[in-house]
């Protein structure tokens, strides 16, 4: 406030009135300027050069410039400049190298007044002298910046930049003797206009070409209460920033840098508004920002006017900050009101939320919203303590109605422990690399373990649904029977006997125990040699045993199973043992016999072959073939896909109920069974969530196992992008092009081995105290002999 | 051999080696494995390129450091010493960055997968019927896991890459005739769209490998010797005797013939550098005094540009496509010659509104980071190396023939420069290698070896290899603005 009314008392009471308004121009503009009087705009371009008279509420062409019949490239614009002394004296820098002056007191039609053809190349910038009124300075494309004297016919002085492309050419606003230079190759140079041997000063200001710079219109400015004379110079550059120099130290320094989102064309400071400045940009964004170089992130207002992009900016009156005018490439001229600029900050999101790593929350929001939000309390009965904090108001801060905000910060009690499952899940899950049958067992146990029972479950049903369901049963059992059912064990001891069939028997085994009852009752028969050694003679011999075998010994089996989900039903659900049980007896049905040969033989033996059993009862592979040739019937009747809508609406049950971590887990163990079925958004939206909490845990392994195992395109490419990494020579501390191992400059081998001397092109591991290293075994072996470092250093080397 | 050693992969190398070293006299050792009844390929051709002599060229083994860390670094990310690389190591700095800037665009982070990069290669390559490039593409493309079947053309790749054809047909030819419907037909096609990003990589891509395939022929690189065409089963000759053992190292009979030619007319050569020289140094001085009016030269370079329609050899000799190029083709007739024959009008395009250094570097670089840079770098190194000599002649400022021969290709495209007088290019650009350049920068394939020699005659070879990467690196570039100011206009 206090500035404004400072404003109107410089303009001397000539208030500038207007609005918000554009005009349409014939071709795009490549550059504007403003006449001192404020009421004037000259437009150049490649085919347009014209004044405007700037009246109350529209623009008013005044003059064409351009005349002629066949107007000459000496009439392509790339630049123009008004004399800020002289309210007839123009210049523009044409693309073809040629710099033009503009008498607009001349009489006749033609106002062109003087030409210099000295440059070889496209002229990219002309500038008048601030308060000497014949002198113009010129760069260009040549490298060249020649400094013309109005009242002669060529050159006064010619500045060499030794280097391609001048972009930007500025006269220092208070120091009448000195302008600055901005180059292509990224730096900035100012020279004293006396001294056209060699400049004052140089330094590297940007990243790839500086397009353009300005000078700090006020003539005391400076950074922490040290005000000094005519100290700053705004630049731009393609490498997107805008950075603050304050060139009165002896080594220039950057004072503030403003990252925007595209390569920056023009820069000017906001007049009467010492840390504003406005910018527009070269490619692809079309809209002006004006920042505050204070608050690099979000600029202070933005004009949307624009629908390609911007190529000149001028503010109307050097001490009115309220007006701006702008060119475009889509032919408009627009004048900006500040009081009409959008304003980022206003719809940009001043809440945070952020969730610590054990469950909290935390929250700021703006004080007004947090205040009427807390008469409700709405947090206050759930175990949870809202703590308020109030941010102490700085004055410096230009968004004083944001910077009062709350922060809130909600706990969840005990919630370390209550997280851990998460972790230990995220780690024991087992997701892919065995088959799925063995991971739904893993993973179940794993569950079971954390105490998470409705998960273990799932994975347990999972594994009904997907595998051939004969092997259910025997894990399940498994399980059961670890616990120590007395009463299981004779079962145990029947699946015993056929996981270990295929191993003593052949292929043809199998295929026989199809349709074949004889067979099968080999097939226990074979099995119980391992229990008894006669009885694996008896087997290798003939099939007469069988025969006896098939007694009346029915009955007896049927009982057995009807007695198995009785005494599991404490811990197994019931859905899992008729399953079970089916396939069992279809069996038993085929080959009832067996079952009494073993019970017989049950009694004293198998205590100690089961405990050896259990142990590897899962990993079987060859049972599953066994098992499933037997139960074929069984598949055919409820294939899988019967299933997939059902798991489907599980997962995004678990999804819903906040574990992703279920949902993805699960999603990746059954793969292509179910992704399908499952929207892809939904399935990235569950990765990206799952990866994000794997990383806040920091569970960087499990993330990228993650990462790498899904199948969604979005998530895989995560891995791919900036996988590089750059180094830096040891020696000559340059950027390490190409290879990694060897310097490109000094010929040198970066990585050296303490140990065996040779160049280390994979792991290198080096003490932090003393900087030398080598490979990892290398250096592994070393430590087991010697603490101190084997380079000689006398370090102890200390390795995590 | 020090080369197999340091890069540890000794199968390819002693390849690599052997070809490079095929005899005694030229190099190195004949084969004593014949005993063992192993067919062991031979190269066909004399060296990397059928137009330089081998013995010009630089062995390998007899590199100075940089080079040989330049070899080094082209094995281990290729697992080969390709021709093209042996023959622009005449230009080291220039080498080093394109080898960079080839890696990252096939190998490093990027948008696209690594066997659609190399399809997009050969599709490239295949417009241009360079079969060199596409074999080793094909080669590179099966071996990142590619799709045999895509092989059999283009109809047998995904919808996506078919809609890339059109582009990349216009890119090659006609690059003025890219508007932004081109764009705006790949970024909406459903579920066969292209991302910008992707797109931005294959424009890229498609540039990159049509003007390496300018300079594949333009120096006439020999087919690898793992290639077709690359080798021979039969026996070197009929009694071990190398050709070069007979013809006492002059072994190539076409090359005799020019030096022969050559002689006759070398004072004319000889005058022909003198004269250009001279040419340089008047336009340098009377550049002030010169006052062609505006219209004068603004018309210049419309007559330039049309002139270099009309420029083209008299000799039509068909190079028949290689049987398994052809397949990638959809419309072979259309090319830059039936276009220049119907007088079409190229509109113009001016730099001073698009450049690459404002804005193409800046759209590449948001889209697909860190390759505008590297192009960038490639474009300037080729721009403006120089090692100030010419012919015979030390300590000259050849800045001026640079760019006109950089100008001229951009003319050829419809892009003009403002602050250029197209004058020059006549006074400094003869007409024998105002064919060449046009020949190779537009229809590369028709390029001989007679247009190789006829033009520049007492220059050295290196400084024809140094022409040629002007040449190709100014043809990306016009290929790339054009391309890229389409994707602009799209976006805006």
């Amino acid at each position: 406030m206090e500035k404004m009314s400072r404003v109107t008392t410089a303009l001397g009471g000539n208030v500038l009135t207007g609005r918000t308004m554009h005009c349409h121009l014939d071709a795009p503009a490549n550059a504007i300027s403003v006449c001192r009087d404020a009421a004037q705009v000259v437009v150049a371009g490649r085919s347009i050069f014209k004044v405007y008279a700037i009246e109350e509420d529209q623009f008013v062409e005044k003059l064409n410039l351009r005349v002629g019949r066949k107007p000459s490239l000496n009439l392509s614009c790339a630049d123009v400049v008004w004399h800020q002394m002289d309210e007839n004296l123009l210049a523009t820098a044409a693309t073809n190298g040629v710099v033009v002056t503009w008498n607009l007191g001349r009489p006749s039609r033609n106002k062109q007044d003087q030409l210099f053809t000295e440059h070889k190349r496209t002229v990219n910038k002309v500038c008048f002298h601030p308060t000497e009124a014949h002198m113009l300075l010129s760069g260009s494309q040549d490298g060249f910046m020649k400094c013309f004297d109005l009242r002669r016919k060529d050159s006064v002085s010619t500045f060499s930049g030794q280097s391609e492309s001048v972009r930007d050419v500025q006269f220092s606003i208070r120091d009448y003797f000195t302008f600055a230079s901005t180059f292509e190759n990224g730096n900035v140079q100012l020279w004293d206009i006396r001294r056209p041997d060699r400049c004052e000063r140089m330094f590297t200001a940007h990243n790839g070409p500086v397009f353009c710079c300005d000078w700090h219109p006020e003539d005391r400015c400076g950074a922490g209460g040290r005000w000094v004379d005519g100290g700053w110079l705004a630049t731009g550059g393609r490498d997107k920033m805008v950075k603050v120099w304050d060139v009165t130290t002896p080594r220039a320094r950057e004072v503030h840098c403003v990252q925007t989102i595209a390569s920056v064309a023009r820069v000017k400071w906001r007049p009467e508004c010492r840390h504003h400045l406005a910018t527009c940009s070269m490619m692809v964004d079309h809209n002006i920002y004006v920042w505050d170089v204070r608050r690099p992130f979000v600029p202070a207002a933005m004009f949307e006017e624009h629908r390609d992009v911007t190529t000149g900016i001028a503010w109307r009156h050097p001490h009115d900050p309220s007006f701006l005018l702008s060119g475009s490439k889509d032919s408009t001229l627009c004048q900006h009101l500040f009081r009409d600029a959008s304003q980022p900050v206003e719809r940009a999101n001043p809440e945070g939320l952020c969730y610590g790593l054990f469950g909290d929350l935390a929250f700021a929001a703006k004080e007004s919203l947090v205040a009427a939000e807390s008469g409700r309390k709405p947090y206050a009965g759930d175990r949870r303590h809202p703590i308020f904090f109030k941010r102490k108001l700085d004055p410096a801060e230009p968004f004083a109605g944001l910077a009062s905000s709350a922060l809130s910060v909600f706990e969840t009690e005990a919630s370390g422990s209550s997280i851990s499952w998460f972790v230990d899940t995220a780690q024991r899950y087992a997701l892919a690399g065995r088959p799925l049958a063995e991971l739904c067992d893993h993973n179940a146990k794993v569950a079971r373990e954390l105490g998470r029972n409705q998960v273990a479950q799932t994975w347990t049903m999972l594994r009904i649904i997907y595998c051939s369901p004969g092997l259910v049963p025997s894990a399940n059992l498994n399980h059961s029977v670890g616990k120590g059912s007395s009463c299981g064990l004779p079962l145990m001891n029947s699946f015993n006997l056929k996981e270990m069939a295929p191993g003593l028997g052949s292929e043809t085994w199998l295929d026989r125990s199809k349709g074949d009852a004889r067979s099968d009752t080999v097939l226990l028969d074979s099995s119980a040699t391992l229990i008894t050694n006669e009885d694996n003679e008896e087997t290798e011999g003939s099939d007469v045993p069988a025969d006896y075998l098939l007694g009346d010994v029915e009955g007896d089996e049927e009982e057995l199973y009807l007695l198995d989900p009785d005494h599991t039903h404490p811990e197994e659900p019931e859905y899992v043992l008729p399953q079970e049980a089916f396939p069992l007896r279809h069996e038993i049905v085929d080959t009832p016999p067996g079952a009494e040969h073993l019970q017989d033989k049950a009694d004293s033996p198998h205590v100690s072959g089961n405990e050896a059993d259990a142990a590897s009862l899962a990993p079987v592979d060859s049972s599953f073939s066994l098992v499933s040739v037997s139960h074929a019937l069984y598949d055919s009747r409820l294939p899988p896909d019967f299933f997939s809508a059902l798991v489907r609406d599980m997962l995004h049950f678990y999804a819903e109920q906040g574990d992703v971590q279920m949902a993805v887990s699960v999603l990746i163990a059954l793969g292509e069974r179910v992704r399908k079925d499952i929207d892809e958004q939904a399935q990235e939206h569950w990765y990206t969530s799952y990866i994000d909490l794997l990383q806040r845990f920091r569970l960087w392994n499990v993330s990228n196992e993650v990462v790498k195992l899904s199948t969604s395109r979005a998530i895989s490419c995560l891995n791919q992008a900036s996988t590089s990494l750059h180094v830096n020579c040891s020696h000559c501390k340059r950027p390490m092009s190409g290879r990694g191992w060897v310097c490109g400059r000094c010929h040198r081998c970066a990585s050296m081995c303490a140990v065996c001397h040779h160049v280390v092109k994979g792991l290198f591991v080096w003490c932090q105290g003393c900087s030398h290293g080598g490979h990892l075994q290398h250096i592994m072996k070393w430590l087991e002999g010697s603490s101190h470092c084997p380079a000689g250093c006398g370090h102890l080397c200390e390795y995590s | 051999m020090r080369l197999a050693t340091a890069a540890n992969e000794a199968y390819t190398t002693s390849l690599a080696v052997s070809e490079l070293l095929g005899c005694k006299q030229c190099g190195g050792a004949r084969n004593q494995d014949e005993e063992l009844g192993i067919r062991i390929p031979r190269p066909l051709g004399h060296g990397p390129s059928r137009f330089i002599p081998e013995k010009e060229i630089l062995q390998v083994g007899s590199e100075d450091a940089q080079m040989h860390a330049l070899f080094a670094d082209s094995f281990a990310a290729l697992g080969r010493l390709d021709n093209i690389t042996l023959v622009m190591v005449f230009h080291p700095q220039y080498l080093e960055s394109f080898l960079k800037t080839q890696h990252y665009l096939l190998q490093m982070d990027g948008p696209l997968p690594l066997h659609y990069r190399h399809y997009i290669g050969i599709m490239a390559a295949a417009r241009h019927q360079c079969s060199y490039l596409v074999n080793l593409h094909v080669n590179d493309f099966l071996h990142v896991g590619g799709d045999p079947k895509w092989l059999n053309g283009l109809e047998n790749a995904p919808q996506k890459l078919q809609n890339l054809g059109e582009l990349n047909k216009v890119l090659a030819h006609r690059p003025w005739l890219i508007t932004k419907e081109h764009i705006e037909g790949l970024l909406k096609a459903e579920e066969h769209s292209w991302s910008l990003a992707e797109l931005v990589h294959a424009v890229v891509l498609l540039t990159h490998y049509h003007s390496l395939a300018s300079f594949t022929f333009g120096c006439g690189i020999s087919p690898e010797i793992h290639c077709d065409g690359g080798h021979t089963f039969r026996p070197p000759s009929v009694s071990n005797y190398c050709i070069c053992d007979i013809t006492n190292g002059n072994h190539n009979v076409d090359e005799m013939q020019v030096n022969s030619a050559g002689n006759v007319s070398v004072s004319d050569s000889f005058f022909e550098v003198e004269a250009l020289m001279e040419k340089m140094k008047q336009l340098q001085e009377c550049r002030d005094e010169e006052v062609a009016s505006q219209e004068e030269k603004a018309s210049r370079f419309e007559i330039e540009k049309r002139e270099s329609m009309c420029v083209f050899s008299s000799d039509d000799e068909e190079v028949t496509p290689a049987r398994d190029v052809s397949r990638h083709f959809e419309d072979t007739s259309y090319g830059y010659k039936d276009f220049s024959r119907h007088g079409m009008h190229v509109p113009t395009f001016r730099v001073q509104d698009y450049c690459w250094e404002d804005h193409g570097y800046s759209l590449v670089n948001r889209l697909y980071p860190d390759v505008g840079q590297l192009i960038d770098e490639k474009f300037h190194i080729a721009y403006n190396l120089t090692y100030n000599t010419m012919a015979m002649h030390k300590d000259v400022d050849t800045s001026m023939l640079r760019r006109a021969i950089w100008n001229y290709i951009h003319c050829m495209f419809g892009i003009r420069y403002d602050d250029y007088d197209y004058g020059e290019i006549n006074q400094l650009l003869d007409r024998s290698f105002k064919v060449y350049i046009k020949t190779v920068v537009c229809t590369p394939e028709k390029v001989t070896k007679r247009m190789y020699d006829s033009f520049w005659r007492q220059f050295k070879h290196s400084e024809k290899v140094h022409v040629n990467l002007l040449l190709i690196e100014a043809r990306m570039q016009a290929e790339l603005l054009y391309a890229l100011r389409a994707i602009t206009r799209y976006m805006t």
